[in-house]
């Protein structure tokens, strides 16, 4: 019931409610209060777990110091044809917002999710929270090449 | 108590039967047995796959579907000749051009004989051709994406029965025509036929790498009924072979009237030594008009050109290219054997099936052995081309497939049975009955150089109580039978879609694995692709709006439109922008009276909706497609046409 309420709240996309809404049901209370209710965890999105490297094709993934410039310039090309259907940089949208992704998920936990998102949901429990907190809206898998997923993250960290 | 008792000696029942099999499985006899090991031969356990995929005509259907064996499941059906509002097909605007005609757009075809694209004689599995008997044309289906990608029409032709063959290397897919027609078309009275009348069989080359058709000649024939065609192959290729009935050419009650002479023709038409003619500019080009629609899969679209001349032959101008073998009785199929030594003539109302030698029909020629002539080609000697026959097997003989050990498999319609004999002793080997009225029965590779054997399944022509009645109209029956052994023995009853006047059917891992599972989004080159959400919008050009949009899992980009007005023509472009096998999204709004599309990952399909009454209308995905499908909807208002309602739209916000 509180994961409902959280994400109905969530899933108004953070716009100011001008208009009298003629259903009140759930949705009288101010958000602040109900954000983090007493006994609940952290929402599967904000939480961090920097262990956790997911289930999947990636197993290790080396990130250099400098990002790869002319990396995360071919992952911007990549992300803009197909993912930004579901996402957006910096605000939720279908799904979460990719930016600061590395401080909260290893590398290969994000590069498993783009490239296998079905078995994570099925596999790997935090992949599977996030389908539960984001509607059961699925994430596409968009049969993006191992080369074009790690674009992709080498994008990510410039966000 | 006594429920105790009945259910003790339920459970004794099931455990005997259950006793009982196991012991049949290890006895192999064949008493109790029969049943299941039948049985066991038929099924594919659940999430295994089918040994042999088979493509069946749906006849006036004019469509193709596809059938696994030896389960007699039915995968798909590929629309061809006739609008299918499953996809779209014949709906939308990218493939409404694949059914344009030189008489118009024609919704609906007559699908006949499917044939697979050969290399060296063998099933090569990249194309399957078939035709459309009624306005003559041939398609092309990619086995690639299973979807037609060109249809050509075929000039001065009418009931483009004795189609569509591929030879041994798929150099041409040949087209006879049933009717003989005044060539070219004209206002003439009926009774003149005789002399007067045409037969074209169309010589169709296929690009070698692409496919691509183009009518290379037609010879332009005596006017008899042209029936059914197979290539020569080995030594007989470049040889064709067309049976004719009606050389009588009566043009009225045929029944009685083309069944006069003792004897019709197999026409043997040399297409090398004609090829060869008319690249060394032989033959006549005359006026023409014919469509030829070509599917685009990098713009997802199909134009379709009028292509304005042809190119004829007349055969006596090619001397030593088209001889006459005399068959009895109106012969229906023309089979040639896997060594292409083997001419079969099935003639209808003959007592017995006529089997003549390539060898001895070179023989005659060179000897000159001409025993008359038709229109100036000449007639060979029944008995100088005759390899044997085989006697009396059966009543009403129609078409003959063969399998990898020498044997042929003749179906007779009369007698409702498959007659098994062996070639180049005509000895009947067995007979099955077939559930009822049989017609083409085919052998997966059963027309080519190497058949694949197993199975052979007839098709039949009538029903009756082989299934649940379902009021006057029944499917069609199709039955398998095993051919391993040295006796065909019945595996299973399957309905079949429409009339399945022949098929195809092959070994599926020559096709399976490279089946295409997505179209490339950056491979997209529609020209009102939406390739990512930041290319959906909306244009309006005059009365005509252009919505750009794409969909994903699960929801429309924009999904909220206004500024539409009466009397616009509105396009839904709809670009899927999944890339994942088997995620296609639909797309409806009410009112739309074109159909619904069905739209692949990676595909752009349109379709136009001129919306008739003010109001603010729903459209949604028709195709399940996640667990919150039922969210993927939008709405698209349509004000008055003097209304000033700014063009707008949206995703995830209100429009302001």
């Amino acid at each position: 019931m509180t994961v409902l309420f959280v994400t109905l709240l969530l899933s108004c996309g953070g716009k100011e409610e001008k208009k009298k809404e003629p259903i009140s049901y759930g949705r009288k209370e101010a958000p602040v209060k109900t954000e983090t209710p007493k006994g609940t965890t952290t929402p599967a999105s904000k939480r961090i777990d920097l262990t956790n490297k997911g289930v999947g094709p990636i197993s290790s993934v080396t990130l250099e110091p400098q990002i790869d410039q002319n990396m995360a310039t071919k992952g911007a090309e990549v992300f803009k044809n197909m993912c930004t259907a579901c996402h957006r940089t910096d605000k939720k949208f279908i799904g979460p917002p990719p930016t600061g992704i590395l401080e909260r998920r290893t590398p290969e936990w994000v590069m498993n999710m783009i490239l296998d998102p079905e078995g994570m949901v099925k596999n790997d429990p935090l992949a599977k929270e996030l389908l539960m907190e984001f509607n059961g809206s699925p994430m596409a898998n968009q049969n993006l090449t191992e080369e074009e997923a790690r674009s992709v993250l080498e994008y990510f960290r410039t966000l | 108590m006594k429920n105790v008792i009945k259910s003790t000696l339920a459970i004794l029942t099931v455990f005997a039967v259950i006793t009982s099999c196991n012991n049949s499985k290890t006895s192999n006899n064949k008493s109790g047995a029969l049943a299941s090991n039948v049985a066991e031969k038929v099924y594919v356990a659940p999430g295994e796959h089918d040994e042999f995929y088979a493509f069946i005509s749906g006849g006036y259907s004019g469509n193709l579907t596809v059938y696994g064996l030896p389960s007699g499941r039915m995968f798909k059906e590929i629309p061809v000749f006739s609008q299918f509002p499953t996809s779209g097909y014949g709906y939308s605007e990218e493939t409404k051009p694949m059914l344009n005609t030189s008489h118009g757009f024609i919704p609906w075809g007559d699908s006949h004989h499917p044939d697979i694209s050969q290399t060296n004689g063998e099933i090569d599995g990249r194309f399957i051709f078939i035709n459309e008997n009624n306005t003559p044309r041939i398609a092309k289906i990619d086995l690639k994406t299973f979807e037609t990608t060109e249809i050509i029409e075929v000039p001065n032709s009418a009931g483009n029965h004795s189609s569509s063959f591929v030879t041994e290397n798929t150099e041409y897919v040949v087209a006879g025509t049933r009717f003989s027609v005044p060539i070219p078309q004209r206002d003439m009275p009926i009774k003149d036929y005789k002399g007067n009348f045409k037969g074209a069989l169309s010589f169709i080359s296929v690009e070698p790498e692409h496919g691509h058709m183009d009518i290379k000649f037609q010879v332009l024939m005596p006017g008899f009924n042209y029936d059914l065609a197979h290539p020569g192959r080995g030594a007989s290729h470049g040889w064709f072979f067309f049976s004719t009935y009606n050389s009588e050419e009566a043009s009225t009650l045929l029944e009685v009237n083309a069944s006069q002479n003792d004897k019709d023709f197999i026409a043997a038409v040399n297409w090398k030594k004609i090829e060869e003619y008319v690249n060394n500019g032989g033959g006549t080009m005359m006026p023409a008009d014919y469509a030829h629609n070509v599917y685009d899969e990098a713009t997802h679209s199909a134009t379709s050109t009028m292509i304005k001349e042809v190119l004829v032959v007349n055969p006596s101008e090619v001397p030593g290219a088209v001889y006459l073998l005399p068959t009895p009785k109106s012969p229906h199929g023309c089979d040639v054997d896997p060594s292409g030594e083997y001419i079969i003539g099935n003639g209808k109302l003959s007592a017995n099936l006529t089997v003549h030698s390539f060898t001895k029909m070179l023989d005659a020629i060179k000897n000159e052995k001409f025993d008359g002539d038709a229109y100036g080609i000449p007639i060979l000697k029944f008995e100088d081309v005759l390899a044997g026959s085989v006697e009396q097997p059966g009543l009403g003989p129609l078409h003959t497939e063969f399998d990898d050990k020498g044997n042929a498999y003749t179906t007779f319609f009369i007698s409702s049975e498959v007659v098994k004999w062996k070639l180049g002793t005509w000895e009947v080997l067995d007979r099955q009955p077939t559930y009822y009225s049989v017609g083409h029965l085919t052998i997966p590779g059963g027309n080519s150089r190497k058949p694949q054997g197993k199975y052979m399944f007839a098709m039949n022509k009538i029903t009756k109580d082989r299934y649940l009645p379902t009021g006057p109209e029944l499917e069609h029956s199709a039955q398998l039978y095993d051919i391993s052994g040295d006796k065909m023995e019945l595996l299973l009853d399957f309905p079949t879609h429409g009339e399945p006047h022949y098929a195809a059917a092959m070994r599926a891992d020559i096709i399976k694995e490279r089946s295409q599972k997505i179209y490339n989004l950056e491979d997209n080159k529609h020209p009102y692709a939406a390739k990512s959400d930041a290319e959906s919008r909306v244009v309006r050009k005059g009365n005509e709006v252009h919505i750009y949009m794409s969909t994903i899992r699960s929801h429309f980009s924009p999904d909220n439109i206004e500024g539409v007005k009466l009397g616009d023509k509105v396009f839904f472009h709809v670009t899927n922008l999944e890339q994942d096998f088997d995620v296609p999204h639909g797309f409806a709004v009410l009112g739309q009276n074109t159909s619904e599309l069905l739209i692949m990952p990676g595909q752009t399909k349109t379709s136009v909706w001129e919306p008739t009454k003010v109001g603010v209308w729903p459209f949604y995905c028709t195709d399940f497609c996640s667990a919150l499908h039922q969210e993927m909807q939008g709405y698209i208002r349509v004000s008055s046409a003097n209304s000033d309602t700014p063009l707008k739209w949206s995703l995830g916000e209100d429009i302001e």
